[in-house]
């Protein structure tokens, strides 16, 4: 077999097992931690893809920041009750005949559509001058609105979570 | 190697976040489930970019990612300060908007 085949499955296992475990787990702390390495495993999945960029920014945003604030999340509503995760037993049916006819939609559309079946010219030489000349030139609006909306996520963050002060 | 084992991958991690968002009841595993989807998402459109050899679909999951980590600050803030005010992450407990 491919090295390349075997590598894509390798990573898809380690994505998907870990995926399940953040949604099974009884452990908040287990998910977090799963939730981990199915970031990993996404980001192994891009460098497959030659999405060099991508991946890195990938590490870097998700693991390096957004699971960060995910275990502050954890640890500072865990502490005072023990946050028992009892899944839903009320509404099992109807989340089961959504999540299947999801699952059935998805599948069978990417199943049955003509998609390109092979990668275009071995994929790119480098990704990242394309990028960043995209995002100066086509998408500086978009890129510009991006950084507003992290700057009033950053404030609204911080005046949501901050505890309230007095009344002056 | 062809599409649609990413794109597989990507739906089957997609329902795997769904089933998070409706069967459990914690607030922060609904919130690593929607980070879930919108990886497997973020999958998909590296995985066409990669096909089509255009780079615009990474121009999205840059943006996609973005707005992922706005999203994560902020409602992860929420979270913090629903369990201030009512000592529970749990969100059939938080349902004073319900009618």
């Amino acid at each position: 077999m491919d090295l390349y085949i075997i590598v894509f499955y390798l990573f898809a296992l380690i994505t998907l097992a870990s995926a399940a475990i953040v949604v099974i787990s009884k452990n908040i702390v287990y998910s977090a931690f799963a939730l981990l390495f199915t970031f990993f495993g996404v980001a192994g999945l891009y460098v497959l893809l030659m999405a060099d960029f991508i991946a890195v920014t990938q590490l870097l945003i998700y693991v390096g920041g957004i699971l960060v604030l995910l275990l502050f999340g954890v640890m500072l509503t865990t502490k005072v009750i023990r946050v028992d995760m009892r899944t839903a037993t009320v509404r099992t049916f109807p989340a089961v005949v959504i999540v299947a006819a999801l699952a059935g939609t998805l599948i069978g559309i990417f199943w049955s559509t003509d998609w390109p079946q092979s990668p275009a010219s071995d994929g790119f030489e480098r990704t990242i001058p394309q990028i960043g000349e995209m995002l100066l030139t086509s998408y500086l609006l978009p890129f510009e609105i991006a950084s507003v909306v992290l700057l009033v996520a950053l404030i609204g963050a911080a005046m949501i979570a901050r505890r309230e002060r007095k009344a002056l | 190697m062809d599409i649609q084992p990413y794109l597989l991958l990507s739906a089957i991690t997609f329902v795997i976040g769904v089933v998070g968002v409706l069967a459990r009841r914690n607030a922060i595993i609904v919130f690593m489930s929607i980070e879930l989807m919108l990886n497997s998402v973020n999958l998909s459109l590296v995985a066409f970019s990669a096909f089509l050899g255009d780079v615009t679909g990474q121009m999205l999951v840059f943006f996609v990612m973005t707005v992922a980590a706005a999203e994560a600050a902020v409602g992860l803030a929420i979270i913090i300060a629903l369990f201030r005010n009512k000592q529970t992450v749990n969100i059939d407990d938080i349902n004073i908007l319900k009618w």
